[in-house]
């Protein structure tokens, strides 16, 4: 293969094909004799009461926004790693000042209590 | 070039000369042996996946002093197969209300965000799938698509315990998604390359030895990201029944568990690839691909063992516990650790592979010994602050 991402492409449509295939397969031997009883929201035998989509912790956004940071600034992280057998010592440290900003960061964030669940 | 040297390229060429004999372009062969290729690799983990089963539902009843299955066939081997005939067997049920596309999306999403991290599972060193120059990047991505397949579920299927489960899930799985880049950082910085084989091919001494400590927040952030005991709030049966997979029944149910149990059995390779030498093992991949390839099977199922061995003995983790436990002391260490590794490699870069690998086994040591040290303190003062009544006043300070 010339090209490693045709690759991948291949496998992304085979990876969808034999669990489709299984759920077809399923799909065809079933039974199927569907019931409103049957298909209501399962609740442990209690009715549901008003929206399935209930409202959620907004600290799950806050803790999301600081993954945010952290994952992006990967992305920078990994060519200075591979690279880092030829950088000189000074490239070295300048990575570890970069990494010491993202640390004052995420102490920011502890301070104000973003880490906090509540 | 025999088959014992070189299997893959030795069956594509033999296949290469059929398909062009019968008059076929090359490129067109050429992708035709590609998908051949695939379908074999992705027939193997399935099956291996039904194996899975059973050595899991083994494995548990020994840590829970039980039989297991012991009926349907020698030691119950063929146990899987009847599991497997009575998903497909089963009604399936779809809620009034589930988004119906994505509702029957999710579970072929999740089998498929595990079956793409075959492609760079390096088995042996000419067996494998596609060797990549991102591969660890391409890890993270691929599990990035689980994670996607959970709040699909969840959000699809119309049921307050679904939707909790999965927004708990991708709060998980984000948080552990930090450390786990950050210790594969290491290997990388290590081995001066992201490629899955390069890594393997530098590991003349495992990078358990060089990283130790970034080998265990490796193996802590593999366990929550698969979302397995002690971290397995999402399908927590005491509080939220199963969670994001609580209104799937039969085979779309049977494709989550397949995909839990084979995402913990890859990453259990992954494991050995990254810090336990992957298909090294003292010189005896020397004997062929094939050798190789066993050891590198015995090593995931070594580490598949272990995830499971801490799964049957850790109770489970509350979840501001679990989130504290990540970006307060997993994330920061982790972060530490690069540094200082960062740090000692570049200074003992004149210096020989051992003295390289004693300084840096040296520094986790430290750095090791001194967590435990702020941990102890930590305890200490949070013990003497309970003991003390409560003062308004120091509550005040803090705010």
């Amino acid at each position: 293969m010339q090209n490693p991402w045709i690759y991948i492409g291949l496998f992304i449509l085979v990876g969808m094909m034999i669990p489709a295939m299984a759920l077809m397969i399923a799909r065809l031997i079933a039974p199927r004799k569907p019931n409103p009883i049957k298909q209501s929201t399962y609740e442990c035998g209690i009715e549901t009461v008003g929206d399935s989509w209930v409202q959620f912790k907004a600290q799950y956004y806050i803790f999301a926004l600081v993954f945010l940071v952290f994952d992006v600034e990967t992305v920078f992280l990994f060519p200075w790693a591979v690279a880092f057998d030829k950088l000189p010592l000074f490239a070295a440290l300048e990575g570890i000042l970069f990494i010491l900003i993202l640390i004052s960061g995420l102490v920011y964030a502890w301070r104000k209590g973003a880490l906090e669940w509540m | 070039m025999t088959f014992w040297t070189d299997p893959i390229n030795f069956v594509a060429d033999w296949l290469m000369g059929v398909f062009t004999g019968w008059g076929m372009a090359e490129g067109l062969a050429g992708v035709l042996i590609a998908l051949i290729g695939i379908f074999a690799l992705v027939t193997f983990a399935m099956l291996l996946d039904i194996l899975l089963v059973w050595v899991e539902r083994k494995v548990v009843a020994r840590f829970q002093d039980r039989l297991g299955p012991n009926r349907v066939g020698p030691f119950g081997i063929f146990q899987p197969f009847a599991d497997i005939v009575k998903l497909l067997i089963k009604e399936d049920i779809t809620p009034i209300g589930a988004d119906k596309i994505i509702y029957n999306l999710a579970p072929i999403f999740s089998l498929m965000s595990v079956l793409l991290l075959w492609a760079i599972l390096p088995f042996a060193p000419k067996i494998f799938g596609v060797d990549l120059n991102v591969g660890l990047l391409y890890i993270v991505a691929a599990g990035a698509i689980g994670t996607l397949s959970i709040i699909m579920a969840g959000w699809a299927s119309n049921n307050k315990y679904a939707l909790m489960g999965a927004f708990r899930t991708v709060a998980q799985m984000i948080s552990y998604e930090i450390p786990m880049v950050v210790a594969l950082l290491i290997p990388t910085l290590l081995a001066g390359t992201m490629g899955v084989n390069g890594i393997v091919e530098s590991q003349g001494i495992w990078f358990v030895v060089l990283s130790p400590l970034g080998a265990l927040i490796f193996v802590i952030s593999a366990i929550a990201e698969l979302g397995r005991s002690p971290f397995d709030l999402n399908e927590a049966e005491s509080e939220i029944v199963a969670g994001f997979h609580i209104e799937y029944t039969g085979m779309k149910f049977g494709l989550f568990y397949a995909g839990e149990l084979l995402h913990a059995f890859t990453f259990g390779g992954f494991i050995s690839v990254l810090f336990f030498g992957g298909y090294r093992f003292f010189g005896l991949e020397n004997f062929g691909p094939i050798v190789a390839a066993v050891i590198f099977l015995l090593k995931a199922l070594f580490f598949y063992w272990v995830i499971m061995w801490v799964k049957y003995t850790v109770p489970r983790v509350r979840i501001d516990h679990m989130l504290a436990f990540n970006w307060k002391f997993l994330t920061p260490l982790a972060f530490v650790l690069l540094m200082v590794t960062a740090l000692v490699s570049k200074l003992l870069a004149g210096a020989s592979a051992g003295w390289h690998a004693a300084g840096l086994f040296l520094a986790n040591v430290v750095v090791g010994w001194l967590t435990i040290e702020i941990l102890k303190a930590h305890a200490r003062r949070q013990r003497e602050r309970e003991e003390t009544p409560a003062q308004p006043a120091v509550q005040a300070a803090q705010h």
